[in-house]
């Protein structure tokens, strides 16, 4: 049963991410992958995460609502995103009645001391992941030095750090990439 | 009973307007949220925002889910937090729908593919960008790099489950958390 599983899928994965945006990258990439892996691409998820960030809307949402309509049309984008959103609203719920309580407690304050930076390394995991389906479609393979395209993306990568790092509004960076791609294609790379 | 029905209503549009005019999510909302619900509504006050913000860092779920639930539930109990969640989701839930029915067509154009293309490598910029500002958010110390090294080595190289990985991570720092205040107490 898709939409049960698209539910729980997300239910979990919404339960399980601490912190906004990216954080929930990582478990969407691993959890797609392992369950619908033949059906979504590596390189389909990460078109999606620029097609995420030139749309409005909560980036779990965006991604939630994609999968969901991908494996299982408008009603498995509902389960996707029903099943996404479900957990923080329970416990914000909570949480709202009795906040002090929350904020001073040595345990929430504990496991996030050890979520933070839990995020950071499975950031990191997810990176090397991109890294490796933009760069190394093939595999780890010598032939991939050999093709000057190789190098060409890796200069126009170095050109979008910079200007991602000068604070380059996300959406331009995002159309600046997606024409050099176009140019890049049309001249054969 | 009328004025709590034209709230919670007022509570779904404005939530609707966040929700359809923040790109990247996130944290980009909070500063949307503190101009409606403060300025123009007075639903909560600023504390309430840096309250917002606290919360949303130590809980699960995306950001913009926990701060609409959160500002609703302040203003109008359930049915509040209700209103402004569905409200907050509703725009992103049809634009993707939209979008990814269009890209399914549009695909196998070799423009489309060239653009996608470069446009993977323009996301890896954005995540690598993103990877910085959330290590400068962490805390710093031996136990956060001996967290981080460890997530990235067990789910990159060892490929244990994440989940499995973010609970071990959530023990270890409650363990350390604890076990440095002990020693300071001594």
């Amino acid at each position: 049963m898709i939409y049960l599983e698209l539910f729980w899928t997300f239910l979990t994965i919404g339960a399980m991410t601490f912190g906004g945006g990216y954080a929930m990258l990582p478990l969407i990439q691993s959890e797609v992958g392992a369950r619908w892996g033949d059906v979504i691409s590596n390189e389909s998820m990460i078109n999606f995460v620029a097609v995420s960030e030139s749309t409005p809307g909560p980036f779990a949402v965006n991604m939630a609502t994609y999968v969901g309509a991908e494996m299982g049309g408008v009603f498995g984008s509902f389960c996707a995103t029903l099943g996404v959103v479900l957990p923080s609203f329970i416990i914000i719920l909570i949480v709202a009645k009795c906040y002090d309580r929350f904020r001073q407690s040595r345990v929430v304050k504990g496991c996030m001391s050890g979520l933070k930076p839990a995020v950071v390394g499975l950031i990191g995991n997810a990176i090397l992941n991109v890294l490796m389906t933009v760069f190394f479609p093939t595999g780890l393979i010598l032939g991939v030095f050999a093709n000057p395209a190789f190098y060409i993306y890796v200069a126009m990568l170095a050109v979008m750090l910079v200007l991602a790092f000068r604070k380059v509004h996300p959406i331009l960076i995002i159309c600046l990439s997606a024409a050099i791609g176009i140019a890049l294609g049309f001249l054969g790379f | 009973m009328k004025e709590r029905i034209s709230k919670l209503w007022q509570l779904f549009a404005t939530f609707f307007k966040i929700g359809a005019f923040t790109f990247g999510g996130g944290y980009a909302m909070i500063p949307l949220i503190q101009h409606e619900a403060v300025e123009n509504h007075g639903w909560i006050t600023d504390d309430d925002i840096l309250e917002i913000i606290a919360i949303a860092e130590s809980t699960p779920g995306p950001v913009a889910i926990n701060a609409a639930t959160f500002v609703g539930y302040r203003t109008c109990g359930f049915w509040g937090a209700a209103c402004a969640t569905f409200g907050v989701v509703l725009p992103s839930f049809v634009v993707i729908l939209l979008i990814s029915y269009v890209l399914r067509q549009f695909q196998n154009i070799k423009a489309v593919q060239y653009a996608f293309n470069g446009i993977r490598v323009g996301v890896l910029a954005l995540l690598l960008k993103a990877l910085v500002n959330m290590y400068q958010k962490s805390p710093k110390g031996w136990a956060a790099y001996v967290v981080m090294a460890g997530a990235f080595v067990l789910t990159a190289f060892l490929k244990v489950n994440v989940f499995l990985v973010i609970v071990a991570c959530a023990v270890f720092g409650l363990i350390t958390a604890s076990a440095a205040e002990r020693w300071a107490e001594k």
